[in-house]
């Protein structure tokens, strides 16, 4: 018998067929919903800023490994959904070369430094969105109306006006892809469905967030629809790599999103909060996981 | 709906129990030559009784140890000794074996059954069951003598018989289930007995619904129940089986029978009714041949001893290339490298997979899905162990509970960057017990 040929490794044997390149796949397949309603409101700048924002991710990424002389690994898929996230948080009017600009820095300071793919503690799209926040901060907060041109000042969260239809539709001013809660949602049962998304982030941000608008008098159905909320807590608080591992953890990064957002909301001089509880809770991440630890199976039972 | 017992975690593996699920045990003749290791179970090797040159029979005992953790060893053909040496053994070792050639005769040993053996003491059924080298027959190979002898201090309430066999492809326990009901009822009557067991309860996944019914209908009285279990591995694995059936759980480091939970295997019941009803030793078992790279899969039962080669030769040899033949299933099965290894008391399957599904994974970088946290059915964060274990941080890695591991493998079969986290569990752990060891001497 052919003995010599058989081949020797530890079990199991068998693997899910699932990988990290089909989840990266299948989280820019959730974005695509919310991608298509951008297109329908702002046109070709929807087009414009994805599309140079995944390029000069993915781009980035390749440059910065192959001057490392490290294995290009962008085909994983992860800088491809990290320029997607980016782009679709971008006003629709940003230049080009800053959504350009924006992509390198979540790549290389958000990601590469700290040694590329599940290495970094900070979600890379944010931190690009926060250094443009920083450096742009005008372009950054240049909205318009859908449809139209026409720039306005007012989204439905900076003093704006808006039903609770086109909330939820997403016909009002306000960063490409955050508008249409119809289309984020479609995207995030996609992903729950799929097994891709844990349903206590987004449960526990945004139940917070209702909560405390309404011990604040504040309207819950508008707070929960208007702003970047649903995508960052769909979208950008669930990103794997920078948020805890526990089940308790979960709860607890969601919840800690959902505060820090508020206070940031109600009573920060920013109009919102996203960007910077999701970072501030990244953060917290690791200490999560440590206070959060299982209960292992058979520790601290009586015997009987 | 039927109501099922489940647990938390564990992973769904494609099962291809359809396979060999509808093929009837097959009686495969005995092969010219048997090697038996005399180490075959956990605890101490048995010691040889017999010499090269010497006959033997059918049944006879040719290894015995004084130990109190061991299990005898018999001949399962009749005929002479060749040799004793050491020869390889399913988990790479070579280990010393009695080699028997064949006299085709199976010439049988005295052997002293009992028309009616649930009337036997308990303590005469334990002796039976000690001096027919039963061992846990799951895989594990744990003496069954001395399993049914707990600590004092642990009174055992509930006999749990373990039919679950959520290892993927395997179907040995299911046929046995099926087509020796009465020899396993028998069997699960004389363990409890045998244990002083109050409460009896015997666990089937629900995909074997032919095994179910059969049991149901021969358990009869309400003395013994039958409960139909999730399908998921590892249902099988014993503290998930309690904790499913009867929501205790097994103290860390500690024994089932420490909350009051025996578990035994089908397959062991079935010995058990053999050894006690006709004096018969452990000298064979029900094996499942299968796999994509096996012509003609089936369910043999097999003399111990037999080497894998004869075996797979029966059932028509390999289609195709082999890729790996595994000595059990999928999940926890031990990759072989020499087909001469003989099969043994704990081999409850061989499985060959072919060249195409036999996959090299390269691992990619973790991302902190923690699907393996999820799976882990006694409740680890293997990512974090494996993370402790590529920097050799032990002592972090006992604090994280990788001594609580049981191997079942669901933090690799679910990872989506195929990362070796069992492989570095298992090195965690083989370190922490040396240290251990260290500190002891």
């Amino acid at each position: 018998m052919e003995e010599s040929r058989l081949v020797l490794s530890p079990s199991p044997h068998v693997r899910d067929e699932d990988t990290t390149q089909k989840i990266m796949l299948t989280v820019a397949a959730a974005l695509v919903p919310a991608w298509a309603a951008a297109t329908y409101f702002f046109g070709l700048d929807s087009i414009r800023l994805v599309l140079f924002s995944m390029a000069a991710a993915v781009g980035s990424e390749a440059l910065f490994q192959a001057i490392r002389r490290k294995p290009i690994t962008v085909w994983d898929g992860s800088a491809l959904v990290t320029g997607m996230l980016l782009g679709l948080s971008l006003p629709p009017s940003l230049p080009t070369w800053m959504a350009v600009f924006g992509s390198f820095i979540a790549i290389v300071i958000g990601k590469q430094v700290f040694g590329g793919l599940g290495a970094n503690p900070f979600n890379p799209a944010l931190v690009g969105r926060a250094v443009l926040v920083a450096s742009f901060t005008a372009q950054m907060t240049t909205w318009t109306k859908p449809f139209t041109d026409a720039v306005t000042s007012a989204t439905p969260l900076a003093g704006g006006q808006a039903s609770y239809a086109e909330l939820f539709f997403g016909t009002v001013p306000g960063s490409l892809g955050e508008t249409s809660a119809l289309a984020i949602l479609l995207g995030g049962v996609f992903l729950f469905y799929r097994g891709v998304l844990d349903y206590r982030i987004p449960v526990g941000f945004l139940g917070t967030a209702a909560v405390l608008s309404a011990v604040f008098g504040q309207d819950v159905v508008y707070q929960l629809l208007s702003g970047s909320l649903l995508f960052g807590a769909v979208f950008m608080a669930t990103d794997m790599v920078t948020s805890p591992i526990t089940p308790a953890g979960r709860w607890i990064f969601g919840i800690g999103c959902g505060l820090v957002l508020i206070v940031i909301r109600f009573w920060g001089s920013l109009p919102e909060g996203l960007t910077y509880s999701i970072l501030l809770m990244n953060a917290f991440t690791p200490l999560i996981n440590r206070w959060t630890r299982p209960r292992i199976y058979g520790q601290g039972v009586k015997q009987a | 709906m039927v109501k099922v017992k489940s647990f938390k975690g564990g992973v769904h593996p494609e099962y291809n129990k359809h396979i060999t699920g509808d093929k009837p045990i097959k009686v495969l003749p005995a092969p010219k030559e048997v090697i038996i290791p005399l180490s075959q179970h956990a605890g101490s090797p048995a010691e040889p009784l017999v010499k090269k040159g010497d006959s033997v029979l059918l049944g006879q005992e040719i290894g015995r140890s004084t130990a109190a953790i061991s299990a005898a060893v018999h001949a399962s053909v009749s005929g002479t000794v060749v040799n004793v040496e050491p020869r390889p053994s399913i988990n790479g070792r070579d280990v010393l074996s009695v080699v028997i050639e064949n006299d085709g005769q199976d010439n049988r040993a005295p052997m002293n059954g009992h028309p009616d053996p649930i009337q036997l003491p308990s303590a005469e059924i334990r002796q039976r069951i000690e001096s027919a080298g039963i061992v846990g027959l799951g895989g594990a190979a744990f003496p069954t003598a001395a399993k049914l002898n707990p600590p004092q201090d642990c009174k055992i309430e509930y006999l749990l018989i373990n039919g679950s066999e959520c290892e993927p492809y395997l179907t040995a326990d299911q046929k046995l289930m099926e087509e020796y009901t009465e020899d396993v009822i028998l069997g699960t009557k004389l363990l409890a007995k045998a244990c002083g067991a109050e409460k009896i309860i015997i666990c089937i996944e629900a995909n074997k619904p032919e095994a179910l019914r059969k049991m149901r209908a021969l358990a009869g009285s309400n003395a013994i129940q039958v409960v139909a279990l999730g399908v998921k591995y590892p249902a099988g694995g014993e503290k998930q089986l309690i904790k499913a059936v009867l929501n205790r759980e097994v103290p860390s480091h500690g024994l089932p029978a420490q909350c009051g939970v025996l578990v035994q295997n089908v397959g062991t019941a079935w010995a058990a009714a053999k050894a006690c009803k006709h004096g018969q030793p452990l000298i064979e078992r029900v094996v499942t041949v299968t796999g994509d790279g096996i012509k003609e899969p089936a369910n043999y039962l097999v003399r111990i001893g037999t080497p894998f080669k004869d075996v797979i030769t029966a059932a028509g040899g390999f289609v195709g290339e082999p890729g790996k033949v595994l000595a059990g299933g999928p999940m926890m099965g031990l990759a072989q490298y020499d087909l001469s290894v003989p099969v043994v008391k704990g081999v409850s399957g061989i499985l060959v997979l072919s060249k195409q599904v036999t996959k090299d994974f390269d691992p990619m970088p973790c991302i902190k899905c923690a699907r393996c946290v999820d799976v882990c059915p006694v409740y680890l964060m293997p990512v974090t162990i494996e993370k402790f274990a590529m920097n050799a941080m032990w002592n972090e890695a006992e604090d994280y509970g990788a001594m609580d591991c049981i191997e079942c493998g669901s933090c690799t079969y679910i990872c989506p960057s195929k990362r070796a986290l069992l492989t570095w569990i298992r090195l965690a752990k083989t370190e922490i017990a040396e240290a251990h060891r260290r500190q002891t001497s």
